[in-house]
């Protein structure tokens, strides 16, 4: 279980609208109490994928390593790594997985342009599969601003 | 002794430390020292051969090793050496996408093209593509987008293969006809490329199942021959957040661009309600069945729509959002108009009920038809049958068949005099007027006797033998 309160949500959807059509990325940092864990902040990070941004995005070493350092500079603890799907469900692709860390929490916001869709969080198992790790703490300052599945069928 | 900086997903594996002490005089000593106190790190950063994975990358100070001197970059006492994972991802699988030899022999005119590439052909396979209407325009889309190697096509049609369709519609042929659409077409794409995927609607595009649908494809390609499916197919894509190439054609006239379509820069172009936010008033325009259209204009305009497909899927070129595409078949005349998002429309944020909208129904009630063929059979065979000719009456003059005179305009004031016990057969010129003869008749006063004369009294001219038969 992960806990993302309303203020680093909204955090990471600003970043993800901020960046559409291109996809945001940065990295999530916070304490591990056993299972739980607790985002106290996020550190955003230059997409630096050279060549496709709107399906694609890569966090340079040094920038990683920069975050790492402050991250226990703080003693805080790098729990993960988010990133935004425009236009695309908060679903991980196969290309997601293929490059997933072990431990790392991979929270995906889904898009659309100037609108929020949803937000969830992946983490891989045993299997280097992914699975779903619960979010909490998250409270809509709205009914409009709900997230509400994606694609959405009615 | 150096310092070796331990990532946190690496941590489990190091009893959570984040730093650990090595010797060794190279980075490689020093790597090995590592995974040799620290067994379960090994698989995690040195691969089959014993080479570091290409996902770990390793820094000395703030500097890559393969930028120093790789695996034997020299490492002292105060050297600080950083494992860190690359951290990458996206949304989509393209970069994925492998071809078969036979898939590479396919493609190998594409991707010899500068500028297209490998790169858009991964493209062209990874995407999923929506076909609305497998008619005029949604042949050559099909085949075009089929013969490209879009990997995952959709197609959506609730039809039937007609004879009337092969005008037109190059997907099929005689053996096809009376099939559905969407079986048809699906036999018919997948000889031409079985290295794709299609799934197939058998069904009309609602309100009720359009967004389900759309929201499962990358790129919408209307070819709908109807006011209110192609409103229906501009909202669902506005809300699904999906491009929606448009085409559509008239007698002589054929329209294209590329609606709802978000730029490099984020920035989303108009949709067909920035262009026509009503629909025109019911009856205005008719479709192709009333007001008919060139055989071989859907084939140009339906390619001219497959090419912006495939430029909205690979990124290459400009699309044609924006601007508003008109071909001019009689006179050779194109014009590209500019178009763009109004302030004052409306946001489109939900479904609403489409025919109701546009006044008309999405897919008109098929009337029963009769060939001349069958006319003369039954005439022949002495079923007792009623003849009207819904003309006016100087029409009638210059040529009839001896059928009961009620010209259009009267039918309903004389409904009374039309059998309801017998078959019933109007006719008119062509087959038009007395197709709407028919349907008021059926609409307003419920008959269920009546049957169109195929092509009308030309029809019947040209056989000249029938003309005798039927004894004009
Ligand atoms: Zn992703």
């Amino acid at each position: 279980m992960i806990k993302i309160n309303s203020t680093i949500h909204r955090f990471l959807t600003d970043d993800a609208l901020r960046t559409f059509p291109d996809e945001c990325c940065g990295f999530l940092v916070g304490t591990e109490t056993g299972e739980e864990r607790v985002v106290e902040e996020i550190i955003v990070v230059n997409n630096a994928k050279d060549g496709d941004k709107r399906r694609r995005f890569e966090i340079t070493p040094l920038d990683y390593l920069k975050a790492e350092r402050a991250a226990d500079e703080k003693n805080l603890l790098l729990l993960g790594v988010y990133h935004s799907h425009p236009n695309h469900p908060s679903v991980p692709s196969e290309h997601d997985r293929v490059v997933a860390q072990p431990y790392f929490s991979y929270v995906i916001v889904a898009v659309r342009e100037n609108e929020f869709v949803s937000l969830q969080s992946w983490r891989l198992n045993d299997a280097s599969q992914f699975e779903e790790e619960k979010v909490e703490g998250y409270l809509p300052e709205s009914a409009e601003s709900t997230p509400r599945p994606y694609p959405s069928s009615r | 002794m150096a310092t070796i900086i331990i990532p946190t997903p690496l941590r489990k594996f190091t009893n959570q430390q984040n730093k650990v002490t090595v010797g060794g005089t190279t980075i490689k000593e020093s790597i090995d020292e590592l995974t040799l106190n620290f067994p379960d790190l090994k698989k995690n950063l040195i691969d089959e051969k014993g080479n570091l994975r290409s996902f770990v990358n390793i820094f000395v100070g703030d500097d890559d090793i393969r930028d120093l001197n790789e695996e034997n970059t020299a490492v002292k006492a105060e050297t600080v050496i950083s494992i860190i994972p690359a951290i990458a991802g996206g949304s989509t699988d393209y970069e994925n996408i492998t071809f078969s030899k036979e898939e590479q022999a396919r493609y190998n005119r594409h991707i010899i093209i500068p500028g297209f590439g490998l790169e858009a052909q991964k493209k062209l396979k990874a995407a999923k593509v929506l076909v609305v209407g497998s008619g005029g325009l949604g042949s050559p889309v099909l085949l075009y987008l089929a013969a490209a190697g879009v990997g995952n096509i959709g197609i959506v049609d609730f039809d039937v293969v007609d004879d009337s369709n092969l005008q037109r519609q190059v997907l099929f042929g005689v053996t096809e006809v009376g099939k559905s659409k969407v079986e048809a077409a699906k036999a018919r794409i997948q000889s031409l490329n079985p290295h794709i995927n299609d799934t197939t609607y058998n069904t009309q595009l609602t309100s009720k199942n359009a967004l389900e649908i759309i929201s499962q494809y990358d790129v919408v390609a209307d070819g709908t021959d109807n006011f209110p499916t192609r409103y229906l197919v501009n909202d669902a894509s506005v809300i699904a957040g999906k491009p929606n190439v448009y085409a559509s054609i008239f007698q002589f006239e054929g329209q294209v661009s590329v609606f709802n379509y978000t730029n490099a820069k984020g920035e989303t172009g108009p949709n067909y309600r920035d262009l026509y936010p009503t629909p025109p008033p019911p009856g205005l325009v008719p479709n192709c069945a009333e007001g008919g259209v060139l055989g071989v204009l859907p084939g140009i305009i339906g390619s001219l729509q497959a090419n912006e497909v495939i430029k909205v899927i690979t990124g290459v070129g400009e699309t044609l959002s924006g601007r508003f595409f008109v071909f001019d078949a009689l006179t050779f005349e194109t014009r590209t108009l500019k178009i763009s998002k109004q302030a004052n429309t409306p946001v489109i944020k939900e479904l609403i009920d489409y025919e109701q909208f546009c006044g008309v129904k999405a897919v008109e009630k098929k009337i029963k038809e009769i060939s001349v063929d069958e006319f003369v059979q039954w005439q022949k065979s002495g079923e007792d049958i009623q003849v009207i000719d819904v003309r006016e009456p100087a029409e009638y003059e210059q040529v009839n068949i001896g059928a009961l005179l009620i010209p259009l305009a009267t039918v309903a004031e004389r409904a009374g005099e039309i059998s309801r016990d017998k078959k019933v057969v109007v006719h008119c010129k062509l087959g038009g007027r007395s197709s709407k003869a028919i349907r008021e008749l059926e609409e307003k006063f419920g008959f269920d006797n009546l049957y169109n004369l195929k092509g009308g009294i030309t029809a019947v001219e040209q056989e000249s033998d029938l003309l005798k038969a039927v004894n004009v």
